[in-house]
């Protein structure tokens, strides 16, 4: 088993303001690994740091081996990290294909465009039924879909998911984890951020939890599921 | 009162001249709708592609149709390097700093063109400057059709590149969501710098035309530059149409005013319009509702 993304002391700052300090963390090939914590504890900071959004002052952050610290998004989103951001992020006044068309833009991913956007019909009949429509005037959880469906078109190893449940309705929250576990049987690798943390520990191999910007504890996903201060902390048990 | 006849012609070449003053304002338009900075140099650029249009003329007898080959080319990577080097690294910086450095820019092309060139209006004359297309009582000016053809197609032209092309759509997706372009992996710096040449471009298209129907004097240049500005607020900010649309109301009010008031009185209707816009349809007329 190989680690596929290695975080070590990652520092960010915004302004004079330290939004991560200190993290470290490993997610190995093929697993699901989540990060759960609080609002404000830094976790979409932690995503965006990884995928070149923001900027760390210090530590590093490895994939597959090799250092991608600090380097700009498209580069990174190139070498096979891929996002489903907080909000969905999607593209209001695109259509629904041309939101698919934008995920399937990088050079790793452009030669299969077509072949993978039929793949994500497939799985997404929804997004078919609606491809000339404008993204912007899609429910919520469509969105989400449209979002996730944008993610794959760039031939992802490994998917960043930031509170993919957030502001969904409970059936649709379902089906998202249950669409994060397919992706994950197909052999992608998932990194979840999730307010949600019951169900995130249940499905998560590993499992960290972020409180102020560092990790203060981490374990199998079943572990911290029975722990008590987890339970006390974040589950109201 | 003037004639219908004299009424229906003024109107007509307003509206010509407004396409062009359209094209002008289309490119503030892009360069603000996706990279957010307003282009306070747009008018100076104007009149340096009017200038490069005189030269090339004097120089090769290169007719202003095929000068806005060459031009708009060199308008192209000049806009792309300008962003690319110079706008790009104040792009997260507060406003004021943006507008500092783009009226810097500004006040050197005036004065550069006034160290090359004076003070005194150039112009090119071409035969079909004296031509026109005669419809009953009503005159075409040669020029100014061909001028307005040329300003439709290369909008129409940058409609179409917006609509089907890949970098097109990307670029509209930067400025519909900026985080969303940087999360599934677009290279928005360059994307940016792209949008300033096809700007920067569509100037120079404007100013090869312009040079068509009026002299250039280097002092043009603010004075295009609030120009475009007041056609983008009243077409819409951001809007492509708008811009257009708003190009051709003030043109014909340009005309109306030298017609009905005097000559000088021409920016008089424009700023009127621009007021009643902006209390009557803040987002202006093509605009979408922030």
């Amino acid at each position: 088993m190989s680690a596929l993304l290695e975080i070590e002391n990652l520092d960010l700052y915004y302004g004079d303001a330290q939004a991560l300090s200190e993290v470290s963390l490993s997610v190995d090939e093929g697993k699901i690994v989540a990060i759960v914590g609080a609002n404000g504890a830094g976790k979409s900071s932690l995503i965006r740091a990884i995928a070149g959004i923001e900027k760390p002052r210090g530590g590093r952050v490895r994939f597959r081996g090799n250092e991608i610290t600090g380097q700009e998004s498209y580069t990174t989103c190139n070498q096979g990290i891929g996002q489903v951001a907080e909000g969905r992020q999607i593209f209001p006044t695109l259509s629904v294909v041309e939101n698919l068309e934008m995920g399937g833009l990088l050079p790793r991913a452009r030669a299969k465009a077509k072949q993978t956007m039929d793949e994500v019909f497939t799985m997404f009949p929804r997004l078919a039924e609606r491809r000339d429509q404008l993204a912007g005037t899609m429910s919520g959880g469509e969105q989400q879909m449209l979002a996730i469906g944008r993610c794959l078109m760039g031939q992802p190893e490994l998917i960043m998911f930031d509170e993919p449940s957030l502001g969904l309705a409970p059936t649709v929250v379902q089906e998202v984890f249950h669409i994060i576990r397919t992706l994950n049987a197909k052999g992608i690798t998932i990194l979840l951020v999730e307010q949600n943390v019951a169900v995130s520990l249940k499905i998560s191999a590993q499992a960290y939890v972020l409180e102020n910007g560092r990790i203060v504890m981490s374990g199998t996903g079943g572990s911290l599921l029975h722990d008590d201060r987890v339970r006390q902390a974040y589950m109201g048990l | 009162m003037p004639s219908i006849d004299l009424i229906a012609n003024v109107v007509i070449a307003g509206l010509l001249t407004g396409l062009v003053y359209g094209l002008m304002a289309l490119g503030l338009s892009v360069i603000f709708g996706v990279v957010r900075v307003v282009n306070f140099a747009h008018g100076e650029m104007m009149t340096i592609a009017m200038y490069c249009a005189v030269v090339l003329f004097g120089a090769f007898k290169l007719d202003p149709f095929l000068a806005v080959l060459p031009v708009a080319a060199v308008f192209f990577g000049f806009g792309y390097a300008m962003q690319a080097g110079l706008i790009n690294p104040f792009i997260t910086r507060p406003e004021h700093s943006q507008f500092m450095l783009l009226v810097a820019v500004a006040i050197i092309m005036v004065n550069v063109l006034l160290m090359i060139f004076g003070p005194s209006a150039l112009n090119v004359q071409v035969d079909y400057q004296l031509e026109s297309y005669e419809f009953g009582p009503i005159l075409f000016d040669k020029a100014r059709v061909l001028a307005a053809g040329m300003a439709l197609a290369t909008s129409a032209g940058l409609f179409a590149f917006f609509k089907y092309t890949n970098t097109g759509k990307a670029i509209r997706a930067c400025a519909d969501n900026n985080l969303g372009a940087k999360v599934v992996g677009l290279n928005v710096k360059h994307l940016y710098a792209l949008t300033f040449g096809l700007g920067s471009a569509c100037v120079a298209v404007a100013g090869c035309m312009m040079i068509l129907l009026v002299d250039v004097v280097p002092t043009l240049g603010p004075g295009y530059t609030l120009l475009a500005f007041v056609i983008v607020i009243i077409g819409g900010l951001g809007s492509m149409p708008g811009a257009l649309f708003g190009g051709i109301l003030i043109g014909v009010s340009e005309a109306m005013a030298g017609l009905f008031f005097a000559p000088s009185a021409k920016s008089m209707f424009g700023f009127a319009l621009l007021i009643l816009v902006l209390l009557f349809r803040p987002q202006g007329l093509l605009g979408r509702k922030p």
